[in-house]
């Protein structure tokens, strides 16, 4: 095929572009993974039996809080990612803000309370259960954005924006299971919940480069 | 270098837009950027020259099907330059080299070069075509090789407008993802 066939070929008839397409369609993935992820941890697990009790109430908010933060910082880096070159355009440290908010929070607590009951507030009641249900949760909306990521968009570093689909898909299945989790201390909001998600991270990053080749 | 940028940078904006004419300038442009790109490229890793046409064409493919991914906002050479050296990557670890000789280099490099010999790529545009499904054949074949207006086609093909539009916009990336694959195989 002679090049300028080709060129032919693409600027005949050419319609206006739509602009707004990439960041609607993203936003939209997001939106369908967070539902997807909802509806799948109420109809597996249920919500907590104790929401009357306010202590739980505001522990559920700051477990929303949190996987919340994480899912909007990973929208916002994956929509620049999104595009040709990106990746020179972002920070991926901000990311960490909300990782970092939590784990300051979780010192603070642990540090006001005794140190025999340390333990108990790490590693809680369902600390397995947190382990596996956030990954599990978190296959259906990952796949939604990388499927959305790979029609739409173009990006450049393939394993860094796997990364950022795996901590929103992440993100999103946290605040899933937040509805159901009965174990409220801070340190287990860290540790379990931070870490499910930087796993779901590092397996989008693993799975990056294989998936959203274009 | 800055009044180039700028030159194909307003080609861009008026594609999007819809002007044909500006998009088929940027394309013939960014044609000849790609191929001395390519070519230089390739020759610095010791690699056949005749890759590059087939490059040259998957990214001009990509170019135009993802062109919805440009920022008007953004400068737009670092936009292409993106796009290029991805599929040079994507190229040389498909088919196996060592891929620690593609430096980041600068965009303005890119944009320096020029060239337009020995356009013709190993792909043949009606196997391409052949693979598709029948609707989008016909789509793309009115539309985009015979130049009948999207009204005609639809009348013609018994379909709506807007699904020819569809046709041709899916047919596209698919004869993309077609041209991405089949250089690596």
């Amino acid at each position: 095929m002679k090049t300028d066939d080709l060129i032919n070929m693409l600027s005949m008839n050419v319609e206006p572009v739509d602009r707004g397409q990439l960041r609607r369609s993203l936003g939209l993935a997001v939106a369908l993974g967070a539902g997807g992820a909802l509806v799948a941890a109420l109809l597996t697990l249920g919500v907590r039996p104790d929401l009357h009790e306010p202590g739980a109430l505001a522990f559920l908010g700051l477990k929303l809080a949190f996987s919340a933060g994480v899912v909007l910082m990973a929208s916002l880096l994956l929509t620049r990612l999104a595009r040709p070159g990106g990746e020179r355009r972002t920070r991926p440290v901000l990311a960490l803000l909300p990782f970092a908010a939590i784990v300051l929070l979780a010192g603070l607590s642990l540090a006001y309370a005794p140190s025999t009951h340390w333990e108990a507030m790490i590693v809680g009641d369902m600390w397995l259960e947190c382990l596996v249900s956030i990954p599990i949760i978190a296959i259906v909306p990952f796949a939604v954005i990388v499927w959305t990521v790979h029609r739409f968009a173009a990006p450049t570093d393939l394993a860094r924006t796997g990364a950022f689909a795996g901590l929103a898909a992440g993100g999103v299945s946290a605040m899933g299971y937040a509805l159901h989790c009965m174990d409220d201390s801070l340190p287990f909001i860290a540790l379990w919940y931070g870490g499910t998600i930087i796993l779901c991270t590092v397996a989008g990053a693993l799975l990056g480069p294989r998936l959203l080749r274009w | 270098m800055i009044a180039n940028e700028a030159e194909l940078r307003a080609l861009m904006t008026a594609g999007l837009n819809g002007d044909a004419a500006a998009h088929r300038a940027l394309l013939d442009r960014l044609s000849r950027h790609l191929r001395a790109y390519y070519k230089n490229k390739l020759a610095r890793i010791g690699r056949s020259a005749d890759e590059a046409e087939d490059l040259v064409q998957d990214a001009l493919m990509a170019i135009h099907t993802r062109r919805h991914t440009y920022d008007p906002g953004e400068l737009f050479t670092p936009w292409v330059h993106a796009i290029a050296r991805y599929k040079l990557i994507d190229h040389l670890r498909h088919t196996k080299t060592s891929m620690t000789d593609v430096p980041i280099e600068d965009a303005a490099d890119f944009e320096a070069q020029d060239d337009h010999a020995g356009a013709e790529s190993a792909l043949d545009l009606n196997r391409l075509l052949a693979r598709l499904p029948e609707k989008m054949r016909r789509a793309i074949r009115h539309v985009k090789i015979d130049g009948l207006s999207v009204a005609e086609t639809a009348a013609r093909c018994g379909m709506s407008e807007s699904a020819v539009k569809v046709s041709v916009h899916r047919g596209l990336k698919a004869m993309a993802a077609a041209i991405a694959r089949g250089r690596t195989t």
